[in-house]
């Protein structure tokens, strides 16, 4: 077992490393123009070759690479070169943010997409309509529009919630609460969407598989065998959509942070991109790595938990 | 027996009388080219009519629109809806919306293509060979994808901004290489599962070589679900791209969807039609795509399985009044109607009118071919036909009390307690995840109510009496780590847990090696001894019917032709089916006398 | 005239899983198929009787012993090499339904083998229409799709593929054990009437001992990966000597209830000793 994790973890720093290696080496290439912005119109051939040597982007990219990784491992990632901010916290820090938007839908997605799965596979009728219309309905809009549209009828035209901006949790629950309802509902809807076919379409495979007319002839409950039975062995798939799902929602809080001016891990990642902050880049994509990598492992131990056949000993 | 060897005409039938159905209608549909049946499907035509309308929009741009997409003309700022020149009105800096808008498909247009594309060629080419070839070149691709798909695009993108330079094809392409990983492993596993198919290895034992089995038979199955993923990757790459430019991401001189909603709401209270336009058109061209997709993934891949509704009782034309009967009689099945709706709507009779008696006590030998109905009648004995299931006709007593129309709830009192079940295949009837003690101890309590200590040691008393020589072994494995015959004695334990008054056997002995098969039918004829139990024993073995029962009963397509007392039967079958059936097992003692041919026949077709 | 002559094949499968152990299935088999006989190879799962088909028409790589055919070692040959034993040596496959590739027409999948031989489609279409009527299927069911056939139709569409070459050698997988009990029997018949016809040899494989006596000149069996008995179809399924064979016997039901009580004290008695 502590052979696996070692192993998933292990390839987790290799991914790690490769990503950072691409990322770095690509970037390498617009040293010249991040040191023109920062000098501005000071920017004199000499000026810039000073402030290049003075920051040590002449040296060949592959050095400064191994420069950055060294100093990595060790926990310091470095500075922005605008701000000269510490990486890491402030990494960290918008991460949190994002987190604390996009785990809230991931569990709502969750608890929601399991029971509309579960109820239309096994009654089928009013509900099952239902089901397949809202994922209709997620699929079909863009979450842009749907976040855009949900923020000019709550926030613009009735004035419930907030449009834009952030309360940490830390400050004041309630604000906090009412400053992520809005997003958090927009990627639920798109996760709800996604999922909960998944497990309608999983339950019905498992609710069509012999075990399930055995156990029904023993006498055993129906409620019990649905949710017993079944969901478990569905359930082991419907894992791995969930890893994949917080990898989507991921992606698409970048696009909410945005419209809803939340200071969280996307729109961080898209300043320093548009600012080419090399150190914060680099953090960002590090940090992102190993967060998927830690996802997919615990959904990996999960879903060895749930299906013992495929448990690794 | 050597018989005439004409033609076949008549219509033999395929295993599962629940298949026939749907197989004939399927048969049917079969002949229509996958063309002719996208276009008699009214989703897809009307959803293709709507893409290719808007795309045709976008390539005639040249010809409907007067100025650039980017001629900015601040004498019209914010200009209105209905301006003359400006159909759609302008935006803030005074450009035409009509002309971005058309302009604005086209970019999406390309999105698609490239992000799609790139997606596909990419996903289809390392599937297949990720599929078919060996385990390494397999490891290898699984590898290189799942980092590919690890890592959230959206970011990946955004900090690959620079290096693009915001060219948004460019970032197609990177995105339709993040796409690819969903298209490889529906490809990948599609081969894989064709590889195994035995027409492939009849393929190779042809002589065929790797790339025509690949194109031949491989491509094909391949087909249909790249179709579909393409359609729904599509919608993708055009909402991310989308995505993209409403974050600013790219060059500002392309028009697209993204930055004129981007530019939309920003003006939302200044010009609020500014931002309707492109969001309709995206929120029209993604539905399409999506509606699309499915459209094309009802028809390529035949209709969705239904919902199962487990819970619900056997579906009943009408009750059948209740007769005081004979109550000696265990089981007394009166002229039993069943009937499936196949998927075309017509209902169709796989029991009709069938009538048989069980005594206390007595095996009986239910005995037919496939699609006889013989299984479906002990089905609705146990109230555990699928929910397709129409039981049109006819009742089912039990112990004098009517079977047909009761509840689920009702039929769940006497199943597991009174009325018994043990299935043909043991593997597929054991839930992979719960420990096989545990499966039965969950069905001794629900039948029996006792404790859970109770319960372990009446199940571990029952497996040692069902001949499994470590019982507590067997209490702790899970059923991937017991045999097929281990298996089976241990769905009989649970069974005949509760010492049930019939016992209904589905072909208990035909999934199993032909010694095990002994072994069982030897347990049973124990159990039947010690419990007094009743056996309906479903088979289509007449050496397994000669074996252990008392009575037989012939079935054919859902009718009975023979019913008797065994030895009766065997020795001097009166319809022509059962003497057919008895003339076609072949005989203990007859072994072939002709020499091994060394030369063709006269006369012989080479 | 020994056609096929397998000695000492041992066959080893690699392990499931991460680093599973490898499994030797066969141990060392050697049996002989004589042209134009029957070759009948009894035994239960796990015996191996199926991956020494396989073995012989090259599906599995043997890990000992050899693999002869017609005088030529074939249990090594590549791939490539191995095109030109395709019109000598055939298959038949146990499962009707996926033996056949769903979505080509029969007159596609018989045409196949005889295309990849070098046929013209003229050939290929004339050849086609003798092998339906060889195995008793009507002329348009070229036309037709596999799904429109029952499943005694459908395996004599496989015998007909594996007919096209004219092979000296057909490897049936159990070919006749998803057949309902009449069709069975038809279909036994019709490949003893097309033996009898074109001089083809049969490597016969099942688990059913009285198809296998019904259809063989000589039977071996099989167990565990062991040949435990060869002999002609009279000895070895009426009197066996080797007592694994001794319980196959007893332990398949006879269809009659007189003669089957009178097996079963046969067998209890055999179990006692």
């Amino acid at each position: 077992m502590l052979v696996y994790i070692a192993r998933r973890l292990g390839a987790g720093i290799i991914l790690a490393l490769l990503v950072t290696f691409i990322t770095f080496m690509l970037l390498s290439t617009s040293f010249e123009d991040v040191a023109l912005t920062i000098l501005g119109p000071a920017a004199t051939p000499e000026v810039t070759a000073g402030l290049m040597a003075e920051k040590g982007w002449d040296r060949p990219a592959i050095v400064q690479y191994f420069d950055w990784l060294a100093h990595a491992v060790q926990g310091d990632f470095g500075e922005s070169v605008y701000t000269s901010l510490p990486v890491a916290p402030t990494v960290m820090q918008r991460l949190l943010v994002t987190l604390s938007v996009i785990v809230p839908a991931l569990l709502l997605t969750v608890v929601l997409s399991t029971f509309l799965g579960v109820w239309s596979a096994s009654r089928g009728g009013v509900v099952d309509k239902i089901s397949q219309g809202i994922s209709l309905v997620g699929y079909i809009v863009p979450g842009l529009l749907l976040a855009i549209g949900l923020v000019v009828i709550f926030a613009v035209q009735l004035k419930w919630l907030p449009a834009t901006g952030f309360t940490p949790i830390s400050e004041d629950p309630g604000a906090w609460a009412r400053s992520i309802t809005i997003p958090v509902i927009v990627l639920t809807i798109g996760g709800v969407a996604n999922m909960a076919a998944q497990v309608r379409g999983r339950m019905i495979d498992e609710l069509r598989q012999d075990y399930v007319r055995t156990l029904r002839t023993r006498g055993i409950s129906t409620t019990s065998i649905v949710i017993r039975h079944a969901l478990r062995n569905a359930g082991s798939p419907a894992l791995t959509v969930m890893s994949l799902e917080f990898i989507s929602m991921f992606g698409g809080a970048l696009i909410i942070e945005n419209v809803f001016a939340l200071p969280g891990y996307g729109s961080f990642a898209f300043n320093a991109s548009l600012q080419g902050d090399i150190p914060v880049i680099m953090g960002i994509a590090a940090f992102g790595v190993l967060l998927v990598t830690v996802v997919n492992l615990t959904t990996d131990l999960a879903n060895g938990w749930l299906n013992p056949k495929a448990r690794v000993h | 027996m050597s018989t005439q060897d004409g033609p076949l005409t008549e219509t033999m039938t395929t295993p599962s009388t629940e298949l026939i159905v749907a197989m004939e209608d399927a048969a049917a549909a079969a002949r229509t080219p996958m063309w002719r049946r996208l276009l008699k499907d009214p989703q897809f035509v009307v959803t293709a009519g709507i893409l290719i309308f808007i795309f045709m929009l976008g390539l005639l741009t040249p010809l409907l629109t007067q100025h650039g997409p980017n001629e900015a003309d601040l004498s019209m700022v914010n200009a209105p809806v209905g301006t003359p020149g400006y159909p759609l009105g302008a935006d803030e800096t005074g450009r035409d919306i009509w002309t971005r808008l058309l302009h604005s498909i086209n970019t999406a247009a390309i999105s698609a293509l490239i992000g799609a594309g790139v997606a596909l060629v990419v996903g289809v080419i390392a599937g297949l060979v990720g599929g078919y070839f060996g385990k390494v070149t397999r490891a290898v691709t699984e590898w290189t994808f799942n980092l590919v798909m690890t890592f959230p695009g959206i970011l990946l993108l955004i900090i690959l901004m620079r290096v693009t330079g915001g060219d948004y094809r460019f970032t197609m392409l990177i995105f339709g290489v993040l796409l690819s990983p969903g298209i490889y492993r529906i490809v990948r596993n599609l081969v894989v599962g064709v590889k195994n198919e035995l027409y492939v290895d009849a393929a190779r034992v042809s002589g065929l070589g790797n790339l025509r089995i690949l194109s031949r038979h491989v491509l094909f199955v391949v087909r249909g679900p790249i179709i579909i993923a393409g359609a729904f990757m599509a919608g993708s790459a055009i909402a991310v791209q989308s995505g993209l430019a409403f974050l600013g991401v790219g060059s500002i001189q392309i028009p697209s969807f993204g930055a004129m909603i981007s530019s939309g709401f920003r003006n939302l209270y200044v010009a609020p039609t500014q931002f309707l336009w492109p969001s309709l058109m995206l929120g029209l061209i993604t539905a399409s795509l999506v509606l699309l997709g499915n459209a094309l993934r009802d028809t390529l891949e035949g209709s969705k399985p239904k919902p199962v509704k487990v819970g619900r009782g056997q579906k009943v034309v009408e009750r059948a009044e209740t007769q005081q009967r004979d109550s000696t009689r265990l089981v007394e099945i009166s002229d039993l109607g069943i009937a499936y709706r196949g998927p075309s709507g017509r209902a169709r009779e796989v029991v009709s009118g069938v009538s048989l008696t069980i005594d206390r006590g007595q095996v009986v030998g239910l005995v037919g071919e496939s699609g006889s109905g013989k299984t479906q009648t002990a089905f609705a004995t146990l109230g555990v036909l699928p929910a397709e299931a129409i039981i049109t006709r006819g009742s089912i007593l039990f112990d004098g009390e009517e079977l047909v129309g009761r509840t689920d709830k009702q039929m769940r009192a006497l199943r597991g307690t009174a009325i018994a079940y043990i299935p043909q295949e043991p593997m597929s009837n054991l839930d992979p995840s719960y420990r096989v003690g545990a499966q039965l101890v969950e069905g001794v309590r629900a039948a029996l109510g006792v404790s859970r200590k109770e319960a372990r040691a009446r199940v571990l008393a029952l497996l040692e009496r069902c001949g499994i020589a470590d019982p507590v072994r067997t209490f702790d494995s899970y059923p991937h780590e017991i045999s097929g015959g281990m298996a089976q004695r241990v769905l009989i334990a649970g069974a005949v847990a509760s010492r049930p008054r019939l016992l209904i056997a589905d072909e208990p002995s035909t999934a199993l090696d032909v010694a095990v098969q002994a072994e069982i039918l030897d347990l049973l004829r124990d159990l039947q001894a010690e419990l007094d139990m009743a056996i309906l024993l479903v088979t289509h073995n007449f050496g397994v019917v000669a074996d252990i029962c008392d009575r037989i009963v012939v079935m054919k397509k859902g009718v009975i032709v023979e019913a008797g007392a065994t030895l009766d039967v065997f020795r001097n079958p009166h319809d022509d089916y059962t003497k057919m059936l008895l003339g076609a097992i072949l005989d203990e003692s007859t072994v072939r006398t002709d020499p091994a041919v060394v030369a063709p026949a006269e006369g012989a077709v080479r | 005239m020994t056609l096929l002559d397998v000695s000492d094949l041992r066959v080893t499968f690699p392990g499931r899983g991460w680093r599973a152990k490898p499994a030797e299935v066969l141990h060392g088999v050697s049996l002989t198929v004589d042209a134009g006989e029957t070759l009948g190879l009894v035994g239960e799962s796990g015996s191996g009787k199926t991956t020494i088909g396989r073995a012989v028409l090259g599906l599995v790589r043997p890990s000992g012993g050899e693999i002869a055919f017609d005088g030529e070692e074939i249990s090594s040959l590549k791939p490539r090499d191995r095109r030109h034993l395709a019109k000598d040596i055939q298959v038949v496959f146990q499962d009707p339904y996926t033996s056949l590739n769903p979505s080509l027409t029969v007159g596609d999948i018989l045409a196949e083998p005889l295309v990849v031989q070098g046929a013209t489609a003229k050939d290929a279409r004339a050849r086609v229409k003798t092998l339906l009527d060889q195995v008793g299927l009507p002329a348009d069911a070229a036309e037709r799709l596999p799904r429109e056939f029952s499943g005694g139709q459908r395996q004599r569409v496989a015998i007909a593929r594996a007919l096209a070459p004219s092979p000296r050698l057909i490897v049936c997988d159990e070919p006749v054990s998803a057949l309902d009990l009449s069709t069975q029997e038809r279909v036994l018949d019709l490949f003893i009437e097309i033996q009898r016809a074109t001089g083809v040899a049969y490597l016969f494989v099942s688990h059913d001992l009285s198809v296998i006596r019904h259809i063989s000149h000589r039977v071996a069996v099989l167990y565990r990966g062991d040949l435990v008995e060869t002999g002609t179809a009279a000895q070895v399924t009426l009197a066996p000597q080797h007592a694994y064979t001794q319980r196959l016997l007893l332990a398949a039901p006879v269809a009659d209830p007189v003669a089957q009580r009178e097996r079963r004290e046969q067998r209890r008695l055999a179990l006692a000793r």
